[in-house]
C-alpha cells in the first residue's frame, strides 16, 4: 500500500525505434555487459577499498548540522512566530478534531475509558453509515467486525484507531480533493504538484515520523498530520486523473454551450470524475489506516500500540490478536469505500433494489433504531463498555502463543537452518558484492546501466540520485538496503510470474486467488512483521521475508492482468500450430506481457523498499536502521533524517530505471 | 447534474443526521453512564496522570506499582502510554506525558528539557541503581576466565561470529532505543566486533537463555536491575573504567558505562498541579530487589496491575510512607 496507483503514462516508443531496434539492442546489451564486467573487475581487484563505510555511531558534518536543527527547533518552539502563529495553532486544531472523534468513539474527555457513544451505539451508527453509503452486505460486515473487536477485548483500541483514521481521512479529503481538482483543471498546478507527490509516495511512511514529531511534538495531533501527508497523494492523483480523463469532445460539447469554468466543473467534470475520486478516497483511507498503525511510535493510541508492545516483548499471541483486528478493520474500510464507489458508478441507480422514496423510508426507520441504540448505550453500562467476561481475546492470544511456541521449538532447526543457508549462501555474498565494491566503480556501473536502459536522460537522473546518496554520507548503508531490496524483488517477481501466469491462464485459479491477494493488499505493512518475527527472530532475513509477502500480491495481480489481457487469438494461433503449454507461456505469453512484467517489477520494488525500511524494527540493517535509530536516539537524529532522504533518492533511482525498462521498445526477435 | 445532485441529496441528510444526532446526544440526555462514572471515583482532586511506559520490564514494574497506588489509593485516572525512552521526553512539552518512572541518565535530554526549556522537573531517585554493560553467559566465564577482561575480547572474536556479523564477532544489543555507546566502544577500543541489534529486551533474554542452555557463545548488552540475572547469572565483561566526563562525546566514548542512579522525571505542568499523584511520584522509592520481584511476576505472565497489588499488599508500610 505504500506506493499506490499512479497515473503515469509509459513513454510511447518512437516509430523509428522499431527499425533501429536491432542496432540499439546490441548497443544496449553491449553496455550492460561491459557494466557487469566492470563491476566484477572492480569487486575482484579493488575489493574492500572505497566502500565509504560509516560506522553506526559516526556522523558526518551534515548529520551534525541536522542535529543542530533538532535543538534549534526545540529552542525556538515557544518564541518563533512560525511556530506561534502557524504550526502550534495547526497542531491544536488538528488535536481538537482528533480529540472530538476519540471522545465520541473511544474515551470521553472526562478521563474515563467510556466513550461518549458506547460500543453498541458506535456499532449501530457505523453500520447505518455503511448501509447509507454502501449496501446491506457491507453494513452487515461492519456490524459483525466491530462487534468482534469487542470479543477480542480490543474494542477501545480499535475505536481509537478508527477515530484517528476518520479524523485523518476527513482532513485528507478536505485538502486533497480541492488540490486534485485544481491539478485536474490547471496544467501549471499539475506540473508543480507531480514531483512533490512522487517524492511523498517514494518516502516510506516510517520516515515521516521523526521530523513531524520534532515539529508537532508527539501525540495524536502529529499522528494525524503524518497520516494526512501520507494518505493525501492517492486522492490528489486520482481526482486529477478523473478530471483529466474526461473525453475531449465531451468537454468541447459543453464549452460550445457556453458554460463558464465553474459551471463546467460543477455540471460536467466533477460528476464524470466522481467514480475515480471515490476510488481515490478508498486508496487514501487504506493508506491512512496503515499510517495510523505505525504512528503508534509517536504516541498515537490504538491497535498500533498493542502491536508495538507485542513486538517488543516477542509476544506473538497478542501481536496476532491485534494484527487480526487491524486486518479486519482494513477489510471493512476497503469494502465500504469500494461499495460507495460502485454506488457512485454511472448507471448504478438502475440496478438498485430500493428506489428513491422507499430507500429514504428505510434509511429513516433504521436511523430511528440507531438513535435508540445510541441512547441505550449512553445509559446502560453493558452497552457502553464491552462486557469483559465476553472477551475471547485471551483465548486467541494464548492459543496463538502456544502455537507459535510449538512452531519455534519444533521447527527451530528447520527455520534456523533455512534462514542461515539463505543468509550465508545468497544474501551475504550479494550484499558484499554491493558493499565491498568501491563506490566509484559501482556508481559508474549503475549509471552505465541507466544509460543502456533509458539513454542519457535516465543516466543523468541516476547519476544525480547516486551523487545525493554519496553526499549524504550513507553510501554503504544504502547498498545494504539495496541488496535486501533487490533480493526480495527477485523473489517477488518469481512469485509474480508463477502465480500471475497461472491466474492469467485459468479463470478458476484467478477466482480462487484474487480475494486472498486483495486481503493481502489491504493489510498495513506493520502487521506482516508479526508472524515472521516469531519464526525467524530479528534478522535481515525476517525483514526480507516480510517484504516478499507484502509485495507479492501487487506483482501477482499486475502480471495476471497482463497475461489475461493478451489477445486470445494469438494464443489460439499458437495452440493450433501445435505449441505445448510450456512453449505458449515461454514464447508467447511472457514475451508479450513484457511491459506488464516490468510494471509489476516496478511496483513490487517500491513495495519491497517500503517494507525493508520498516523491517529495521525487526533487524534489517542499512538505511532503515539509521532511520529507526535516528528516531529513537537524539544523538543520531540528523543521521536518521539523512537516511530518510537517501531512501527517497534510492527509491527514485529504482523507480525511474524500472519505469524506463517498462517503456523500452519490445524485443523483436523472440528467442 | 442530476447524478451529483442525487449523491448530494442521498449523502447530505445522512451525514447531517449522523452529526446532528451526535451533537444532540453529547449535549443532552439525562444522567449517562459516562457522567455517572466521571462523578464516581473522582471525588479526589487527582485527575488524570499520563505515565510513559518504556519497553523493559523493570520500568514496567516501577510504573505498575506507581499506577496501582495512584489509582487505588488516590483515585487518579492513570493513562499508560507505550513510548520509546527518548521519545517520552518529547511528550512533556505537548502534555502527552506527565511521568517517566525510570530514567537512565540522559544528561543531554535533562539539559534540554529541564534546564533549557523548563518543561520537566527531576522528581528524585527511584532508589534503584543501574548498571549497563557487556555480559557473557556463566558457562563462558567458567570456561574462559580471562574473557571478563575487555582487552581479551579480540582473542575470542572468531567464536562470536554469526551470519549477521559480517565476519567479525557479534555483540548483541537490544532495542536501538536503549541507552548504548556500543557502536562507538567497538570502534574506539579497536575491537573486531560488530553490533547487531536483537530489537528488544525480550529477544536479548531469549538469546542469553538459549546460549546458556545450549552452551553456545554469546556476548551481549545487558543491564541490572534485571530479574533475569537471578535466573541466569550473566557475567560482566570489564571495559576501561568510567571516569567523569569520559563519555561526554558520544562519538568518542572509550570507557565503560557509569553507575546510573535511576530517577523519575515529571512534566513541569503536572508537578505544579498540586495533584496528590505528584507527591506520590516524588516519594516513590524502593530497592533493586523490590523491582526484580515485581518484574519477575510480570514476566511470569501476571498482569502488571496484579503483580503490583501483590507487592503493595506485602509492603503496606512502605506504601504508607510514600503517601504521607
Amino acid at each position: 500500500m505504500a506506493t499506490l496507483l499512479r497515473d503515469r503514462t509509459a513513454i510511447p516508443a518512437k516509430p523509428s525505434a522499431v527499425r533501429e531496434s536491432r542496432r540499439r539492442l546490441s548497443r544496449r546489451t553491449w553496455l550492460l555487459l561491459s557494466a557487469g564486467v566492470l563491476w566484477l573487475l572492480g569487486y575482484l581487484f579493488l575489493h574492500g577499498t572505497g566502500t565509504l563505510a560509516l560506522p553506526a555511531s559516526e556522523l558526518t558534518d551534515l548529520h551534525r548540522n541536522l542535529n543542530h536543527f533538532n535543538s534549534w527547533i526545540a529552542e525556538n518552539r515557544s518564541g518563533n512566530p512560525v511556530f506561534m502563529y502557524v504550526l502550534t495553532p495547526l497542531r491544536n486544531l488538528v488535536g481538537a478534531i482528533a480529540g472530538f472523534f476519540m471522545a465520541v468513539f473511544a474515551a470521553s474527555p472526562t478521563g474515563q475509558v467510556i466513550p461518549v457513544m458506547g460500543w453498541l451505539g458506535t456499532v449501530a451508527v457505523l453500520t447505518w453509515i455503511a448501509f447509507a453509503v454502501g449496501n446491506v452486505r457491507v453494513a452487515a460486515l461492519t456490524a459483525v467486525v466491530f462487534t468482534f473487536f469487542g470479543f477480542q477485548g480490543l474494542f477501545v483500541d480499535a475505536a481509537y484507531t478508527f477515530a484517528l483514521v476518520v479524523t485523518a481521512v476527513l482532513l485528507t479529503l478536505l485538502t486533497g480533493i480541492p488540490l486534485g481538482v485544481l491539478a485536474g483543471i490547471s496544467n501549471r498546478v499539475q506540473r508543480a504538484i507531480t514531483p512533490i507527490l512522487d517524492f511523498m509516495q517514494t518516502m516510506p511512511s516510517f520516515v515521516y515520523l521523526a521530523p513531524l514529531a520534532l515539529i508537532f511534538l508527539i501525540g495524536p495531533a502529529s499522528a494525524v498530520i503524518a497520516t494526512v501527508i501520507y494518505a493525501a497523494p492517492p486522492v490528489i492523483r486520482l481526482s486529477a486523473h478523473g478530471i483529466r480523463s474526461i473525453p475531449e469532445n465531451t468537454r468541447e460539447a459543453s464549452d460550445s454551450l457556453g458554460t463558464t469554468g465553474w459551471q463546467r466543473l460543477r455540471t460536467l467534470q466533477l460528476p464524470m470524475a466522481r467514480r475515480t475520486i471515490v476510488m481515490g478516497i478508498n486508496q487514501s483511507t487504506m493508506a491512512a489506516l496503515s499510517m495510523v498503525t505505525i504512528a503508534a511510535l509517536i504516541a498515537a493510541p490504538g491497535l498500533g500500540q498493542v502491536v508495538v508492545v507485542a513486538l517488543q516483548s516477542l509476544d506473538v499471541g497478542t501481536a496476532v490478536n491485534s494484527g487480526l483486528a487491524i486486518v479486519l478493520m482494513a477489510i471493512v474500510l476497503d469494502r465500504v469505500t469500494t461499495a460507495a464507489s460502485q454506488r457512485a458508478e454511472p448507471g448504478a441507480a438502475k440496478t438498485r433494489k430500493l428506489h428513491g422514496r422507499a430507500r429514504i423510508i428505510v434509511l429513516g426507520a433504521t436511523l430511528a433504531l440507531v438513535l435508540g441504540l445510541v441512547q441505550l448505550s449512553r445509559t446502560a453500562l453493558w452497552a457502553a463498555v464491552f462486557p469483559a467476561n465476553l472477551s475471547v481475546g485471551p483465548a486467541i492470544t494464548n492459543g496463538m502463543s502456544a502455537a507459535s511456541g510449538w512452531l519455534q521449538t519444533n521447527l527451530y532447526f528447520l527455520t534456523h537452518s533455512f534462514r542461515e543457508s539463505v543468509t550465508v549462501g545468497i544474501l551475504n555474498p550479494f550484499q558484499s558484492l554491493l558493499t565491498d565494491t568501491p563506490f566509484y566503480v559501482l556508481a559508474v556501473v549503475i549509471v552505465i546501466a541507466g544509460c543502456a536502459i533509458g539513454g542519457w536522460k535516465l543516466a543523468s537522473v541516476t547519476a544525480f540520485c547516486l551523487a545525493v546518496i554519496i553526499s549524504l554520507g550513507l553510501w554503504n548503508d544504502a547498498m545494504v538496503t539495496l541488496a535486501s531490496t533487490l533480493l526480495a524483488t527477485v523473489i517477488v517477481m518469481l512469485l509474480g510470474v508463477v502465480f500471475g501466469v497461472a491466474m492469467g491462464r485459468s479463470a478458476r485459479i484467478d477466482q480462487a486467488m484474487r480475494p486472498m491477494l486483495d486481503a493481502g493488499q489491504t493489510m498495513p505493512a506493520f502487521v506482516y512483521l508479526v508472524p515472521f518475527l516469531g519464526l525467524f527472530g530479528a534478522t535481515r532475513f525476517t525483514a526480507i521475508v516480510a517484504a516478499i509477502i507484502y509485495a507479492a500480491p501487487v506483482a501477482i495481480k499486475i502480471t495476471a492482468d497482463g497475461i489475461a489481457a493478451i489477445s486470445p487469438t494469438v494464443v489460439e494461433a499458437a495452440v493450433s500450430s501445435g505449441s505445448t503449454p510450456w512453449q505458449i507461456i515461454s514464447k508467447v505469453q511472457l514475451p508479450m506481457a513484457r511491459k506488464t512484467l516490468a510494471l509489476a517489477a516496478n511496483q513490487g520494488l517500491m513495495y519491497v523498499l517500503a517494507m525493508v525500511v520498516i523491517g529495521a524494527l525487526v533487524g534489517a540493517g542499512g538505511l532503515g536502521y539509521d532511520v529507526v535509530a535516528g528516531f529513537v536516539q537524539s544523538s543520531v537524529f540528523g543521521k536518521g533524517l539523512a537516511a530518510g532522504l537517501a531512501i527517497v533518492f534510492l527509491g527514485i533511482l529504482l523507480d525511474r530505471i524500472t519505469q524506463a525498462a517498462a517503456a523500452a521498445p519490445i524485443r523483436k526477435r523472440i528467442t | 447534474m442530476s447524478k451529483t445532485a442525487g449523491l448530494l441529496i442521498r449523502s447530505l441528510p445522512a451525514a447531517a443526521a449522523a452529526v446532528g444526532a451526535l451533537m444532540l446526544l453529547t449535549g443532552c440526555g439525562a444522567a449517562t453512564v459516562n457522567q455517572a462514572a466521571a462523578a464516581g471515583p473522582s471525588k479526589t482532586d487527582c485527575g488524570t496522570v499520563n505515565v510513559a511506559l518504556n519497553a523493559w520490564v523493570g520500568y514496567t514494574a516501577d510504573a505498575a506499582v506507581y499506577d496501582y497506588v495512584a489509582k487505588n489509593k488516590l483515585g487518579c485516572t492513570v493513562v499508560e502510554k507505550n513510548l520509546n525512552e527518548q521519545i517520552s521526553w518529547q511528550g512533556f512539552a505537548s502534555g502527552q506525558v506527565d511521568v517517566i518512572m525510570e530514567n537512565w541518565g540522559h544528561e543531554d535530554l535533562a539539559k534540554q528539557y529541564i534546564t533549557d526549556q523548563h518543561v520537566a522537573v527531576d522528581a528524585g531517585p527511584t532508589g534503584n541503581v543501574g548498571h549497563i554493560g557487556w555480559y557473557v553467559p556463566p558457562w563462558m566465564a567458567a570456561k574462559y576466565p580471562d574473557i571478563t577482561d575487555g582487552k581479551n575480547l579480540n582473542k575470542y572474536a572468531d567464536m562470536f561470529k554469526t551470519s549477521e556479523s559480517a565476519g567479525k564477532g557479534q555483540l548483541l544489543d537490544g532495542d536501538p532505543a536503549f541507552v548504548t555507546n556500543d557502536e562507538a566502544l567497538v570502534k574506539n577500543l579497536n575491537l573486531n566486533y560488530k553490533v547487531v541489534f536483537s530489537g528488544s529486551e525480550a529477544a536479548l533474554i531469549q538469546s542469553f537463555r538459549t546460549a546458556e542452555k545450549n552452551k553456545t557463545p554469546l556476548l551481549g548488552y545487558f543491564y541490572d536491575p534485571q530479574w533475569f540475572l537471578s535466573e541466569v547469572p550473566l557475567v560482566k565483561v570489564n571495559l576501561p573504567a568510567w571516569t567523569p566526563g569520559c563519555d561526554a562525546d558520544p562519538e568518542k566514548v572509550a570507557c565503560d558505562y557509569p553507575v546510573y542512579k535511576l530517577n523519575k522525571v515529571l512534566s513541569k505542568k503536572f508537578a505544579d498541579s498540586g495533584s496528590p499523584a505528584v507527591k506520590l511520584a516524588k516519594a516513590f522509592h524502593w530497592t533493586n530487589a523490590d523491582q526484580n520481584a515485581v518484574a519477575k511476576d510480570i514476566q511470569g505472565g501476571m498482569a502488571p496491575a496484579a503483580a503490583a497489588k501483590k507487592w503493595v499488599d506485602a509492603h503496606q508500610d512502605a506504601v504508607k510512607a510514600w503517601l504521607n
